[in-house]
This record gives C-alpha cells, structure tokens and sequence, in this order.
C-alpha cells in the first residue's frame, strides 16, 4: 500500500514539474534572449550560444536610455500612481464604506450602495470615449490639465476601482460589531475620531486585500493609460512603454525581450516578497466579488 | 470653553466664506473665459476650505451628518465623474453623429444599423463568443485539475503553486509580446516556417493558449480554495465506505464546491469576453478571413473589445464605436444578470 502511495507521488510530482516547466519556459526565453545579440537569437533562441552577461548589459543599457522606452521615467509614473491610487483608494473607500454600512437602514445608503454594486458590471469600454472627452473638457474648464497628467489617472483610478473597493470592505465592516463604537462614543470620541482610531486600525486585512486586487490591476493596466496619458507623452506608464517601443522596435527582439524583462521585474520581486499575501489577495478579492 | 467654541465658530465662518468666494471666483473665470493660471488652484484650495469650515461647524447635533457626508465625498465625486456621467454621456452619443470632439446632430439608430450591417462587425462578436466558450471551459477544467493536483500527495506543492500562478501576475500587454516571440521565432521550427500567428484559426488557438496561461494558476487558487473547505471527515467517511477516487470526486468534491464553479465559471466569461490586451500585443486582430457574409475581412482574430477599439481610435468613428461599446455593455449585464440568478437558485437548493 505504501508503496503504491510512494510512486503515486513521484507520478504526481513529475507531472507537476513537467507542466511547471511548461508554464516557466517562456520566462526563461526571456531571461536568456535578453543575454543574447539579435543574430544570435535568430540564429536559435533556445540556445545558450553568444549568451553573455557583458551582452546583457549592453542590451540594458540600450533599452533603458531609449527615447521611446524611458524606462526610469515609465517606472517612476507606474509606481507613482498606483501607489498614489491605491493609498487614496484605501482611505476614501473604507471611509465610504464605513458611512454607508453604519446607515444601512437608510434609504439613501442603500441607494449609494446599489449604484456602485451595479456599476461594477460596466466595462471600461463603453466609459472610455466619453471619458476622455469629459476629461478633457472639465481640464480645460477648470484650467487643471485632466488628461496627460498623473493628477488626473489618479483621478480615474479613484473613481474605477471605488465601487470593488467599497463593496469589498462594507462587506467586511458589516462584521464589525458595533458596540465598539458607542464605547467609543461614550468615552466623548467624535465619529471621525472614532473611525480613525477605533474602525480603520480594524480594516488592515481586508485593506490589504483590495490594495492587493486594486495594485495588480492598475500596474498592469494598459487601456486607461493610453488613452489617458497618451502612447507618445513623457508620462508613459511601463505596459505603454513596452508597447510604445515594441511599435518602434519591430522584431528587435533582443531589446524588446530585455525591456519585456525589466518591465516584469518590479512584480516579480514584489512577487517573491509577499508571495502568500498576493495569492490569498487574490482568492479573496474573487471570492467576495 | 465658551472662547474656544467661538473661536471655532468665527474660524468655521471664516472659512466657509473663504471657500466660497474662491469658488464662485475660479468658476466665474471658467466661464467667461479667463486664462488665468491660478483658476485651478484657487477651486482645489476652495473645495478645501469650504469643507475645513463646514467641518468645524460648532454644532453637535449635526456634527455626525456633516462628517458623513464629508468622508462619502471623495468618492463618489471621483466615481460620478469617471463611470457615472461618462456612461450616461455614452448612451446618449450613440445616437448621434459624435466626433470625439463635437455634434452636430442627432441620428436616432443609424450607428446601431451600420454595424449591424458591418460583417467585420458580426464576426467580431462571432470569435468573442466562441473564444470565451473555449476559454471558460478549458480554463475551468484545467485550472480545476491543476488545483486537484496542488491539493493531493504532490511534493513541494506550495512551489508548484506560485509557479502556476506567476503567469498571473504580469499584464497582457508584456505577456502578448512574449508569447509572439515564442510563436514566431521558437515554435517556429516545429511548424514547418509557418508562424501560428499567421493564419486566423491557429492564431485564434494561440490567443486561447496565451490565455489559458495567463489565467489557468489564478482560477486554480480559487479552487484549490474551495477544495480544501470540503470537510476532511466526509472524505473520510466516503474513504472508509470503500469510495474510489473518482466517485468521492465527482459525487462528494464536484458538488460540494458548486458555489466555487459557479464564481469561477463567472469570472472566466467576464474576463475572457472583456480580453483586450493578449489580443491586442498578440495579433493585433490581423488575420485574413476569404469570405464571411460574401465580404473578404482582414481582421480575422478581432475580439470585441479590440474592434470597439480600432474602430474609434484607429479609424476614427466615436459614434460608431460608442455604439458598438453599448452593445458590448448590454451583452455583459446579460450575462451578469443571468450568473446571479443561478448562483441564487443554487444556494436556496444548498
């Protein structure tokens, strides 16, 4: 019996591996096509042949000075705005979400609460021309540039990932009993004070939670900041950049997969850091939405 | 006691006044047209003291209500102008002749009529809905094997985990462009010098792949998840009653993780019918197809999201493509509508 369990796991373990192996193989053409000259990557991509690290170097440093590319820059709008969005996102959404789950018997909560349920179900197509329109002319009107500025991605990001951010966390402050804070009011806080000192502290899980889902998606977000920020403006955000210099680089592949590289880079590393948090974010955030 | 809540009170005025006339200022130089560069700045710093004043308002009885209204603020103001007034805008500028920029007149269902008369158009919507078929199908079954696999005997299988799920983690747009190198320059050699991508129905296959890659380790979790929430002593039981693997999989872990095919099986639609990016980075629709509706089409793997796309920005047509994008809302609430329904159905028999 415990024999046949014995190779019944090595059966299972080299399944694993094989399909392992499968889903990691375009990594690592990536990883060493990006150690590799052109002529060599055509001559065979799947071999170590010319693969050098003074290569890898020169590849580099041809992506990251590029004009089109400007990695420095499209990593610091990348980062900029979503950790901008998503410290806004976590602080507006769980104040929101706090008003609207301690009037839950009110007719205008629950009115609040629908719309924003309702419109989690639209998809950024049908919002995309008008918006970009009412963005501009609200930028021109108020002389406060919406389009072309992080200011107003940021702007956008707030208003799109609000209605998954609230519903997540008035969901999760529904459980929190209430009695916390009429202690709370008795002892003379305020309402905000109590929020801030008494609910917020309480949120950190389900917080962590949606900045995971929220960051995930604005990171790798494409179409927003395209049309947004614009493919060829200096405010390019990392998948605007790769796209913008694969446009100009066609079939370079030895700088396009350096530049594939180190745009993946940053995700990665914040990967292998929270690697447990990301994926039960992730499940969460799928299960509750 | 007293001198502090006047002094509270006189700050309050003070700053509501304030907030005010800097708005109606900066709004009056918007609208007759004053370029003065500091309009923006003296609305934001308006909005700010308008509401530090209402904040400060010495009033306990409504002190609750003035704080909830300002900690709801935010957010629905930014959701009201980026989903609320763009849509209802959308709506209405799918019956008129919008440019993007301006109208001119109103032309009831014209826009609604050309692409229905647009075979690139129907075939577009034809792909997307046998692509997200596929997808949702193959993703279920494969992401539901992965997880059977990460939750059995397996060695190291927190391992196996993060690797299936590393595909995951990366944007459409980089993943497309990878995927074309491995099909155009890799796979290449095993395909005769005929690159996959070059042909409509292997390159629709390829998206499928992509995809699948992209999204099998995430739909795993979900039900790895749901797997490991089945009772260990019903397996138990089942396993002292003689079950063979498969009957305690199909007639004890299937049915007792409906609730989590249900959410995956949602998921999968919705994001597989929504997929922009890999199809995008991967094809860019391109693909001859020699003759649907008695048209030769070039756009032959188009999903509906990309076509919405092309046809408003690329070529140009807003209202077109505005219509387009509310026929692709309208398929989407459908959809939506229906999966709640069954996953309700499904927890009153649970």
């Amino acid at each position: 019996m415990s024999q046949t369990k014995r190779s019944r796991t090595i059966i299972l373990t080299i399944i694993g591996i094989i399909i392992a192996v499968y889903i990691l193989f375009p990594f690592y053409l990536v990883v060493l096509n990006s150690f590799k000259k052109q002529t060599d990557i055509v001559a065979s991509p799947i071999a170590w042949l010319g693969a050098s690290f003074s290569q890898f170097v020169s590849n580099v440093s041809s992506v990251v000075g590029n004009s089109n590319f400007n990695f420095w820059t499209a990593l610091g709008s990348s980062t900029c705005i979503t950790v901008v969005s998503l410290i806004l996102l976590a602080l507006f959404g769980s104040m929101a979400a706090w008003v609207i789950s301690r009037n839950n018997k009110k007719a205008w909560a629950t009115v609040i609460y629908m719309i924003f349920i309702a419109s989690m179900i639209i998809p950024f197509q049908v919002v995309m021309l008008p918006l970009i329109s009412t963005f501009r002319d609200v930028g021109n009107f108020i002389g406060i540039p919406m389009l072309k500025s992080i200011p107003g991605a940021i702007f956008a990001y707030c208003g799109f990932g609000g209605a998954m951010t609230v519903f997540i966390l008035t969901g999760f402050i529904k459980g929190v009993p209430y009695d916390l804070e009429e202690a709370a009011a008795i002892d003379g806080c305020s309402p905000e004070g109590t929020f801030f000192k008494v609910i917020l502290p309480l949120l950190t899980p389900v917080i962590t939670t949606v900045t995971i889902l929220n960051g995930m998606w604005i990171w790798n977000d494409y179409l927003l900041p395209s049309l947004m920020l614009g493919n060829n403006s200096k405010y390019k955000t990392l998948p605007v950049a790769v796209q913008a210099f694969v446009g100009s680089y066609v079939k370079q592949w030895d700088l396009i997969l350096t530049a594939a590289l180190l745009a993946i880079l940053p995700m990665i590393i914040i990967f292998l850091i929270a690697q447990k948090q990301i994926m039960e974010g992730m499940v969460e955030g799928a299960v509750k939405g | 006691m007293k001198t502090k809540a006047q002094g509270n009170s006189a700050l309050s005025f003070i700053l509501l006044i304030a907030g005010i006339v800097l708005l109606v200022a900066a709004l009056a130089m918007d609208v007759m047209g004053t370029k003065f560069a500091g309009r923006g700045a003296m609305l934001i710093f308006g909005i700010i003291a308008f509401f530090a004043g209402l904040y400060l308002i010495p009033t306990m009885k409504h002190h609750r209500k003035i704080v909830y209204f300002i900690f709801l603020f935010p957010l629905l103001f930014t959701f009201a102008v980026t989903v609320i007034i763009p849509l209802v805008l959308g709506i209405g500028y799918s019956f008129t002749d919008w440019t993007g920029v301006k109208i001119t007149k109103f032309v009831g269902l014209a826009n609604y009529m050309s692409m229905f008369k647009d075979p690139a158009f129907i075939y577009s919507i034809l792909i997307t809905f046998v692509f997200v078929i596929i997808n949702m199908v193959l993703i279920n079954v494969i992401g539901f094997c992965l997880a059977l696999l990460c939750t059995s005997s397996i060695k190291a299988s927190g391992f196996f985990r993060a690797a299936y799920f590393l595909p995951n983690l990366i944007g459409g747009i980089v993943l497309g462009y990878i995927w074309q190198f491995v099909f155009n320059n890799v796979l290449i050699g095993m395909t005769n010098h005929i690159s996959l991508l070059s042909q409509s129905k292997t390159a629709l296959l390829c998206i499928v792949v992509v995809y699948l890659w992209q999204y099998g380790g995430y739909i795993m979790l979900i039900y790895i998840t749901g797997l490991t929430q089945v009772p260990g002593d019903v397996l138990e039981a089942a396993n002292i009653d003689g079950a063979t693997p498969m009957q305690t999989l199909f007639q004890i872990k299937i049915p007792m993780i409906a609730s989590t095919i249900t959410i995956c099986t949602f998921l999968t639609l919705t994001s597989a019918f929504k997929q922009f990016d890999v199809n995008m980075a991967l094809t860019n629709g391109a693909g001859s197809v020699p003759n649907f509706m008695g048209a030769y089409l070039s756009n032959g793997t188009q999903m509906l999201a990309l076509n919405i796309y092309n046809t408003a920005i690329a070529k140009n047509s807003y209202a077109v493509g505005q219509a387009k994008a509310v026929l692709f809302f309208i398929i989407l609430a459908v959809v939506s509508l229906i999966q709640v329904r069954i996953s309700n159905s499904k927890e009153v028999e649970l």
